[in-house]
C-alpha cells in the first residue's frame, strides 16, 4: 500500500467532506462525528457527476452515510454500497491520519 | 332517444354524469338547457368566489363532458315552456327541443320577503355567481351591510360580507340564529361566537319595510330603531322553482316543488324532477346530497333500473364564520318520549346535546355548537344501540377518555354511502396506508369531507399509524422540533439529536434543523457546527446544477435595477463565461460557475452593492412588482416601493420552503401576485392582501385574506403570517398546503394572526422584529472570513485545479453543459492536443 498525503486533518470539518485529486481520479474524504475518517470515490454513479464530497454526512441505523447532493442517493461510507438502489456502489478508498495529515492509500 | 335536462346546477350536472356513466351504449342523446352563463359550479362553495376563486375553479363539469354530439349544453337560454302533448320544450330564445324523457332540475330561488322597498338598488340575493358579482361591484364603495335571515344561508352571507371587510349586521325573525338546526341554548352559544366577531345580531326582529337612506338603505323594523347600511342581502331561505311544471299542468307538493314519486317521476311518465325543485312524495330537500341521490335514481330509471329514492339524512355539519355547527337525526327531540342530555361549557363556548330514546339505549340525534369534532363519530351511531351510558359520548374526550365504538355497518361517509366495514376491507385488502389512499380507493371523504377525522380513526383501528416523524432520527414533526428548540434554548444539532433524537442525522433532518436554528437567531448559517448541516446549496451559497456547477442570483429587490448594476452583472457573466437567463421572479440567474469561482464572482457583485438573493435557500426569494402608480396610467398605488420594502424586510428569512411575494399596482395584476405565497393588489383605499398562492406542481391562486389595508397593517399582518408559517409548517410545505392542512383553514389563520385567539401575536411580532434587526448579507460575511473563503475549492490538495468532468459547448452565443455525445468529441479533442 502506497500512502499519499492530501491535506491536514484540521482542514476537514466534522461531518463534512472535501475532494482530493489523486492519481486515478477524484476521492471524497469525510471526517465523521467520532473524529474518524472515510474515503470513497467522488463520482456519484446515480447522477454521473463528481459531487459526493459535497453531500450531507449522517447515519442510517449504525452505518455512516453520505447523501448525494443531486438526487439524494445515500451511500454507506464503510462499504460504498448505495442504500437506496442496489444497482449503484462507489469504490472505497483506504484512508488514515498520520502526524496530523490525511493520507489516501493505493495498491503498491 | 332524446333526454332533455332543464337546469345545469350541481344536481342537473350529476344527472348527466350518472347517465353517461351508465349508458355505455349511448342510448340517450342529452340536451341541457341552462339559465346561467356558467356551466354547473359548486354552489356550496359559493362564498369562496368572493375570496378569489374563479368560476372555472368552482366548476363541477368533468372535462370533455359536452365535447361530443351526444351531450349538448346551451348556456344562458332557460326553458320557458313545456308542451307535454308534443313532448317539446321551448326556450326563452325560441329554441324548440323534443324529448323522450325530460328531467327538471331547476333548483330553487332565494326567498325575498314581500316587503315594500325590497327591490331597491342595493338589495341583493345570494345564490348565483351573477348575484355575487353584483354584490362585489357594490362592495367597491360599501362599508356596511345587513343580512336579512339568520339561518344557514343567512350566516353564510354574513360570513361573506364580514370576510370582505364590511361592518355587518344580521336580522332574524325567529328568536334565535339557525332555528332549524339548533335549539335555544345552542343558538345562544352560536350568537356569542358571532358577536365576538363584531357582527351585530338582531333576533326576534321583523322587518317592515326598506327605504332609501342617502346612498344606502334604511331597514325599518317592528318595535325598534331602524337599521342602516350601504347594502342589504336577503338570505332567508329558498323556494322550489316549480313554475315551469305548474304551467305544464303538473301537480305541486303541499309546500311547493314538483310533485314526484319515489322514482322521482311526475304523474307524466316522461317527466322527472330532481334536486331542490322536486317534492319527493311531497317532501322538498334543501341540501345538495339528497339532490345527488335523486339524480342517481333518475339515471338508473332512464336505463331501465328499479332505483327508488330512499329518503335522506338531513344531518348537517358546517363551519360558519369559523364556528362549528352540527345538527343530526332528531335534533329537536320530536320522537315521543325522547330524552335530552346536554353538556355546555360557557368558558370554551361549546354546546352539545344528544337526543336518546326513553330508555337511553338508542341515539336519535343531536346538536353540536362551537366544537363539532364529535359529529363524525356520532352521526353514524344514530339508530344504533349505544351499549353503554350515553353521557360518555357527550363529555369531551379528555373527561372520559372514551370514544364511541363504531358498528361495522355504521355509515362513515354518508355522501358516498361507505360503511366502516367497507373501509376496513379496503384498508386491509388494498394495503392502504393513509387518508389520501383511502379517499382514492373508496371515495369516502371526497364529498363534504366531514368524515375525514373518522377515516384517520378507522386507519388507526386497522393498525395503520400515520407517522408524523420526519426521518429515523427524530419522532417529531417540524413544528414540534421548532417548539423544542425554542423552549429549551438548544442551539446545536448535536445537542438536539442527543437529547431528542438518535443517530447523527441525515439529508432530511439536518438542513431542517439548520433552518429552525437560523429562524431562532442561531447566527450565520455557516458558523460553527451549522455549516455541516447545510446542503450543498446553502453551504456554497449557490444553486447546484445537473453537472455539479452552480448558479448565482444576486438580489434585485422588486425587480428594480440600476443600469450600473445591470452592467456589472453583464460584465461578471462575460468574464466568468456564465450562461445568463432572466428568471420568473424578475432577477438574473448566472449559470455554470465552479465552486472556486464563486468567491471571485461575489467579490465583484458585492463591490457593486449587490447581495445574496437566497435563490439557494428555503427562504424568501423575490417580491415581484409592476411599475405601479409611478409610471403606469392605471396604477393606484406605488407597488414598486412596497415590493422593495417587503423584499428587504424579509430577505434572509429561513422558512420550511421557499417563499415568494408579489405586489400589483392595480387590479390588472401585472405582477401575478396571486400566484405567490403572499400577493398584494393595490386598491383605491389601500392594499388587498392575498395569501397562499403558488405556481409549481399544483398551481394555486392566493385567496383574499384582508381588503383595503393601510401599509402599516399590511406589514404587521404579513410579519405574523410569515412567522407563524415558519414556526408551524411541515418541512417542504408551501403556504397553500399549510393553510389547507390547518383545521379551519384561512378563517383559523385569521383568528390566530388577526384576532390573536392564541395570544401569540406579540411574540410573532417580536420574532420578526428580531429577524429584521439581525439580517446580514451571507455573501459579504463569507467574503470577510478567509477561513470560509478557503472552503471554496474543488480539490483540497490542488486549489488551482478544477473538475475535468465539467464541459461546456456553445449554443446561441452562450455556454451550456455538454450532452453525453458531445462530451466524447470534446475528450477526443483534448487527447489529440
Amino acid at each position: 500500500m502506497r500512502w499519499t498525503g492530501v491535506c491536514a486533518y484540521t482542514a476537514l470539518l466534522p461531518e463534512r467532506g472535501v475532494c482530493a485529486l489523486v492519481e486515478g481520479g477524484q476521492v471524497a474524504v469525510f471526517r465523521l462525528h467520532d473524529g474518524s475518517v472515510r474515503a470513497v470515490g467522488n463520482h456519484d454513479p446515480a447522477s454521473g457527476v463528481n459531487v459526493l464530497s459535497r453531500g450531507i454526512v449522517g447515519t442510517r441505523g449504525d452505518v455512516p452515510t453520505v447523501a448525494s447532493p443531486l438526487f439524494k442517493h445515500v451511500y454507506d461510507l464503510t462499504t460504498g454500497r448505495c442504500l437506496d438502489d442496489g444497482a449503484y456502489a462507489v469504490p472505497v478508498v483506504p484512508v488514515r491520519v498520520r502526524d496530523g495529515r490525511v493520507e489516501l492509500g493505493s495498491a503498491a | 332517444m332524446r333526454l332533455v335536462v332543464v337546469g345545469n346546477g350541481p344536481v342537473g350536472q350529476r344527472l348527466v354524469d350518472a347517465v353517461r356513466e351508465r349508458d355505455s351504449d349511448r342510448r340517450w342523446q342529452i340536451t341541457v338547457l341552462a339559465e346561467e352563463r356558467y356551466p354547473a359550479y359548486d354552489r356550496v362553495a359559493l362564498t369562496s368566489y368572493l375570496g378569489g376563486r374563479t368560476a372555472a375553479e368552482l366548476g363541477v363539469v368533468p372535462a370533455g363532458c359536452y365535447d361530443d354530439r351526444d351531450a349538448v349544453l346551451h348556456l344562458g337560454d332557460p326553458a320557458a315552456a313545456i308542451d307535454r302533448a308534443a313532448r317539446t320544450v321551448t326556450t326563452a330564445a325560441g329554441r324548440v327541443v323534443g324529448y323522450d324523457a325530460l328531467v327538471l332540475a331547476t333548483g330553487s330561488a332565494p326567498f325575498v320577503p314581500p316587503l315594500p322597498g325590497a327591490d331597491l338598488p342595493g338589495c341583493f340575493v345570494y345564490r348565483t355567481l351573477d348575484d355575487l358579482d353584483a354584490i362585489r361591484r357594490c362592495m367597491a364603495w360599501a362599508r356596511t351591510g345587513i343580512v336579512v335571515g339568520g339561518g344557514l344561508l343567512g350566516l353564510e352571507a354574513v360570513g361573506a360580507l364580514h370576510g370582505m371587510g364590511l361592518d355587518t349586521q344580521v336580522v332574524e325573525m325567529a328568536p334565535r340564529l339557525m332555528p332549524v338546526q339548533v335549539d335555544e341554548a345552542g343558538g345562544h352559544v352560536l350568537r356569542r361566537h358571532i358577536e365576538a366577531l363584531h357582527v351585530t345580531v338582531h333576533t326576534g326582529t321583523r322587518t317592515e319595510r326598506i327605504e332609501p337612506a342617502g346612498r344606502g338603505l334604511r331597514l325599518v323594523v317592528a318595535g325598534g330603531e331602524p337599521l342602516e347600511a350601504d347594502l342589504l342581502v336577503f338570505s332567508a331561505g329558498v323556494r322550489p322553482r316549480d313554475a315551469l311544471a305548474r304551467d305544464a299542468g303538473l301537480a305541486r307538493g303541499p309546500r311547493g316543488g314538483v310533485l314526484v314519486d319515489a322514482a322521482c317521476r311526475t304523474a307524466d311518465d316522461a317527466v322527472y324532477a330532481v334536486g331542490e325543485c322536486a317534492a319527493v312524495d311531497g317532501m322538498t330537500y334543501g341540501l345538495v346530497a339528497p339532490g345527488f341521490a335523486m339524480a342517481e335514481v333518475v339515471a338508473d330509471r332512464l336505463l331501465g333500473g328499479p332505483a327508488q329514492f330512499p329518503g335522506a339524512d338531513m344531518s348537517t355539519k358546517l363551519k360558519l364564520l369559523g364556528v362549528d355547527v352540527a345538527s343530526f337525526g332528531d335534533a329537536h327531540a320530536a320522537t315521543p318520549g325522547a330524552l335530552e342530555l346536554v353538556y355546555s361549557d360557557q368558558v370554551a363556548g361549546t354546546y352539545a346535546k344528544l337526543v336518546v330514546t326513553d330508555d337511553a339505549r338508542v341515539l336519535l340525534g343531536g346538536i353540536l355548537v362551537g366544537d363539532a369534532s364529535a359529529y363524525a363519530s356520532l352521526r353514524p351511531l344514530v339508530g344504533a344501540e349505544l351499549g353503554g351510558p350515553p353521557e360518555r359520548l357527550l363529555l369531551p374526550a379528555g373527561l372520559t377518555g372514551a370514544t364511541p365504538d363504531l358498528p361495522a355497518a355504521a355509515q362513515v361517509c354518508s355522501c358516498h354511502a361507505v360503511t366502516r366495514a367497507d373501509l376496513v376491507t379496503a384498508i386491509r385488502t388494498g394495503g392502504l396506508r393513509d387518508v389520501a389512499a383511502v379517499k382514492a380507493c373508496t371515495r369516502a371523504g371526497t364529498g363534504c369531507g366531514s368524515c375525514v377525522p373518522l377515516l384517520k380513526r378507522v386507519l388507526t383501528e386497522c393498525g395503520v399509524t400515520p407517522s408524523r416523524a420526519l426521518c429515523e432520527h427524530f419522532d417529531h414533526s417540524r413544528a414540534e422540533l421548532f417548539d423544542i428548540v425554542r423552549v429549551t434554548g438548544i442551539r446545536t444539532f448535536s445537542q438536539l439529536v442527543a437529547a431528542h433524537g438518535r443517530g447523527r442525522g441525515c439529508d432530511l433532518c439536518k438542513p431542517m434543523v439548520a433552518s429552525i436554528l437560523a429562524s431562532l437567531g442561531g447566527g450565520p448559517i455557516l458558523a460553527g457546527e451549522q455549516a455541516a448541516l447545510q446542503d450543498t446549496n446553502d453551504h456554497f451559497l449557490a444553486n447546484i446544477q445537473k453537472d455539479g456547477t452552480y448558479s448565482v442570483v444576486p438580489r434585485i429587490p422588486g425587480g428594480e435595477i440600476t443600469p450600473e448594476r445591470l452592467i456589472v452583472i453583464g460584465e461578471v457573466a462575460r468574464d466568468f463565461g456564465l450562461y445568463t437567463k432572466i428568471t420568473g421572479g424578475q432577477r438574473i440567474d448566472l449559470f455554470g460557475a465552479r465552486v472556486e469561482q464563486l468567491p471571485a464572482i461575489w467579490r465583484r457583485l458585492t463591490d457593486a452593492g449587490m447581495e445574496s438573493g437566497h435563490a439557494y435557500g428555503k427562504a424568501l426569494r423575490t417580491v415581484k412588482s409592476c411599475v405601479g402608480q409611478t409610471w403606469c396610467r392605471y396604477g393606484v398605488q406605488d407597488s414598486t416601493t412596497l415590493a422593495i420594502d417587503l423584499e428587504l424586510r424579509y430577505r434572509g428569512l429561513r422558512a420550511p420552503h421557499k417563499l415568494k411575494g408579489g405586489v400589483s399596482g392595480c387590479a390588472r395584476e401585472c405582477a401575478e401576485a396571486r400566484g405567490k405565497d403572499f400577493g398584494i393588489i393595490a386598491t383605491e383605499a389601500g392594499w388587498n392582501l392575498y395569501l397562499g398562492g403558488n405556481g409549481g406542481f399544483t398551481p394555486r391562486h392566493a385567496e383574499l385574506f384582508a381588503p383595503d389595508l393601510d401599509t402599516g397593517s399590511l406589514v404587521r399582518t404579513l410579519d405574523r403570517f410569515l412567522m407563524y408559517y415558519v414556526r408551524t409548517a411541515d418541512r417542504l410545505q408551501r403556504t397553500a398546503a399549510w393553510i389547507e392542512a390547518m383545521d379551519g383553514g384561512l378563517d383559523q389563520l385569521r383568528r390566530v394572526i388577526v384576532d390573536d385567539v392564541l395570544g401569540i401575536c406579540a411574540d410573532l411580532d417580536a420574532a420578526m422584529a428580531a429577524h429584521v434587526a439581525s439580517y446580514r448579507d451571507e455573501w459579504a460575511d463569507t467574503l470577510a472570513d478567509p477561513e470560509r473563503v478557503g472552503r471554496f475549492v474543488s480539490f483540497v490538495n490542488a486549489p488551482a485545479e478544477h473538475d475535468g468532468g465539467v464541459a461546456f459547448v456553445t449554443e446561441r452565443g452562450q455556454p451550456r453543459p455538454a450532452r453525453p455525445g458531445e462530451r466524447v468529441l470534446i475528450d477526443l479533442e483534448v487527447v489529440r492536443r
